[in-house]
């Protein structure tokens, strides 16, 4: 079922939440809507679930127009960031709890449910809980209690608020994977909503990044990573260094080292900033190469398998932040407080009134 | 726990200075609290009500009964629990709709409407009767309407459940303020979105989520509609076998200086209140033991 946003606004009181969004989530897609609190991700996905009324625009599922429909009619599957399970009830009644909520007429019998949310429960890996009550569970096993109640009502998109934001570092990497596979298996049109921008890379088949309230890009992961459409995007996901450069005729100057920046092609002598991301640094023992720019280091933290450098050039008053593997960093036999080479092998230039192409 | 503490630990204090955690108390404080809490409670809870016993009982159980069966007192106690039966259902239905429209609605007025809950308690009992015979009174401002359309309210039963309605007015709604604001509105939205109406997400998720506060403001305005003495006095009238409830009854058997009828019938009253205490003790062990038994 494919969820279609049509030129939706929304505002509280004088803040704008949403601002004219439009959006298309294609049927079986798992969708990240990723953006920094306050961007309006969250009431965008309460707009589809039907739990908050645009005030202007659209919704459509499946081309049928719900925007006027009650939330317990939309066949939506709502997960909650504090799971919002039911705390006077077992497990096994949460689970059931949307089946014998209904009419009597549509109603599955008693053997029938039952059937269903152990079934449910198994798909979860929880199915020996059945009898507890939710503050008897860890939160990720909460979690996975809330999903299956949601799916228990076979809802026709299922939309979660960002279901791992209460979890340890961990659980959270694990119960992602875990998602990611499990939609793999059930296919159900997915949204979800976070702030980690890990999060929304490793899970998703696609990242729309809000910030303000309005769209700044939809696309792949890899490619909102790899070409991010401005410098928004570029500083929110992951961390990334700027310098200044200049651009003339498709090459981009930082100092003396000269980059291609084909989408400059026939521009004179502009000003702009160059986005270089940490990894995209090359760093020297020696002057190895002409137009490498010297900097002392001002700091060595070791994270892991990877070596984060904060450098200071000789030119310039800002930090410039470098990563590089272990290994490489032992074999160049870097120190603190000691010299270095830096090279960008890699940047993407943000002329200042955003004349930018999407390249 | 920290008793048992300090008894396995009290042989090596006198070695070494004892190692004491943060919030931890001397024995000497905690024992002089305790000991000031519970001579507090006897002198003002344990003991009045003993003597409220001892003295209905003290010319026999014969005494008593006749005390309690005579109809005057009949009628009091059947008048009481009238205005119990229709005061604690109306209270409960204002204050969950209170409670709910504050805790889960954005609105102009909302801090108004809070403050204004609190103000029964404010006013003196005989103010707010004296508010009463003002508007309902043959003087007052409906009284003329009120006659020539041969409705009575003071002097009456109907006089009697508003004004005890206005006292016990903010006891649920207190209660359920504060917790359904705590709560929130996820776990009905939950409820929405895996297709329950709204009458059905009240039924199976607000309301258990409320019960405990719900019970509790029951009870207090359950006491308090059947113990309201000052506002009903000034506008039942007074009638004897009428209107006059069972705490009023009790100041006329006290001003007759029938002493051991008035203690009968207060022994009673007390009972009552006691008997809501207690069923709503009963309920909840039995709510734990459910849950103890479904955990094992």
């Amino acid at each position: 079922m494919s969820i279609e946003i049509d030129h939706v606004n929304k505002h509280f009181r004088d803040f704008v939440a949403v601002d004219n969004v439009s959006l298309t989530f294609r049927d079986g897609e798992l969708t990240a809507l990723l953006g920094p609190s306050g961007s309006g991700k969250t009431t965008l996905l309460r707009i589809i679930a039907g739990l908050e009324h645009p005030d202007t625009g659209r919704i459509r599922f499946h081309g049928e127009d719900t925007t006027n429909l009650h939330v317990s009619e939309r066949g939506v599957g709502f997960v909650f960031q504090h799971y919002a399970l039911f705390k006077h009830m077992t497990v096994f009644q949460n689970v059931a709890y949307g089946l014998t909520v209904r009419p009597r007429k549509t109603r599955p019998s008693k053997v029938e449910i039952k059937q269903k949310v152990m079934r449910l429960l198994e798909l979860v890996q929880l199915d020996w809980t059945a009898h507890r009550y939710p503050h008897q569970l860890s939160g990720g096993q909460r979690q996975r209690i809330a999903l299956a109640r949601a799916l228990a009502v076979e809802p026709k998109v299922l939309l979660l608020d960002e279901p791992f934001g209460a979890l340890d570092a961990k659980v959270r990497a694990e119960l992602r994977r875990w998602l990611r596979r499990l939609h793999d298996d059930i296919h159900v049109t997915s949204v979800f909503v976070t702030h980690d921008q890990e999060e929304a890379l490793e899970v998703s088949d696609r990242v729309v990044v809000m910030n303000k309230g309005r769209v700044e890009q939809d696309g792949s992961p890899e490619d909102v990573y790899d070409h991010p459409a401005n410098p928004f995007v570029y500083q929110f996901l992951g961390n990334v260094n700027l310098f200044h450069a200049r651009v003339h005729d498709g090459i981009a100057r930082i100092g003396d080292v000269q980059l291609p920046a084909p989408e400059f092609q026939g521009y004179k002598n502009e000003q702009g900033q160059a986005y270089v991301r940490p990894h995209e640094i090359e760093v020297f023992a020696q002057r190895e190469h002409d137009d490498a720019l010297h900097a002392k280091i001002e700091l060595v933290s070791v994270v892991g398998p990877t070596v984060r450098l904060e450098l200071r050039t000789d030119n310039s008053e800002e930090l410039v932040h470098a990563e590089l593997a272990k290994h490489r960093f032992r074999a160049l036999g870097l120190a603190q407080g000691g010299d270095a080479w830096i090279r960008p092998t890699y940047s993407r230039v943000f002329l200042p009134d955003e004349r930018v192409s999407n390249g | 726990m920290s008793l048992t503490n300090t008894s396995s630990s009290l042989s090596n204090s006198s070695i070494e200075k004892r190692w004491r955690r943060a919030t931890e108390e001397p024995a000497w404080l905690r024992l002089s609290l305790i000991l000031i809490a519970l001579a507090f409670l006897g002198l003002f809870l344990v003991l009045p009500l003993i003597v409220v016993l001892y003295s209905a009982f003290s010319q026999g159980l014969s005494a008593w009964q006749a005390a309690v069966t005579e109809p005057d007192a009949l009628a009091a106690i059947r008048l009481t629990l009238l205005v119990v039966i229709i005061v604690v259902p109306a209270n409960m239905v204002f204050g969950v709709a209170t409670a709910w429209a504050v805790a889960k609605f954005e609105f102009r007025g909302k801090s108004v409407l809070i403050s204004l809950i609190d103000m029964p308690f404010a006013i003196s009992p005989v103010v707010v009767g004296l508010i009463f015979v003002v508007m309902f009174g043959s003087q007052g401002w409906l009284g003329p309407w009120l006659y020539e359309h041969d409705l009575k309210i003071l002097y009456a039963v109907p006089g009697i459940v508003i004004v005890i309605i206005f006292g016990t007015l903010p006891f649920i709604a207190r209660e359920l303020i504060p917790l359904m604001q705590q709560q929130g509105k996820e776990e009905e939205e939950a409820s929405l979105t895996l297709g329950a109406n709204g009458w059905k997400t009240f039924w199976y998720v607000t309301l258990p989520n409320i019960k405990w506060g719900l019970i509790y403001g029951v009870i207090l305005c359950n006491a308090r509609a059947m113990g309201e003495f000052g506002a009903v006095a000034v506008v039942s009238g007074r009638i004897r076998g009428e209107t006059n409830t069972m705490p009023l009854h009790i100041e006329v058997l006290y001003n007759e200086y029938m002493f051991t009828a008035a203690f009968a019938v207060s022994s009673l009253l007390t009972g009552l209140a006691l008997v809501t205490i207690a069923i709503k003790s009963a309920v909840k062990w039995n709510d734990e033991r459910r849950q103890r038994i479904a955990a094992a």
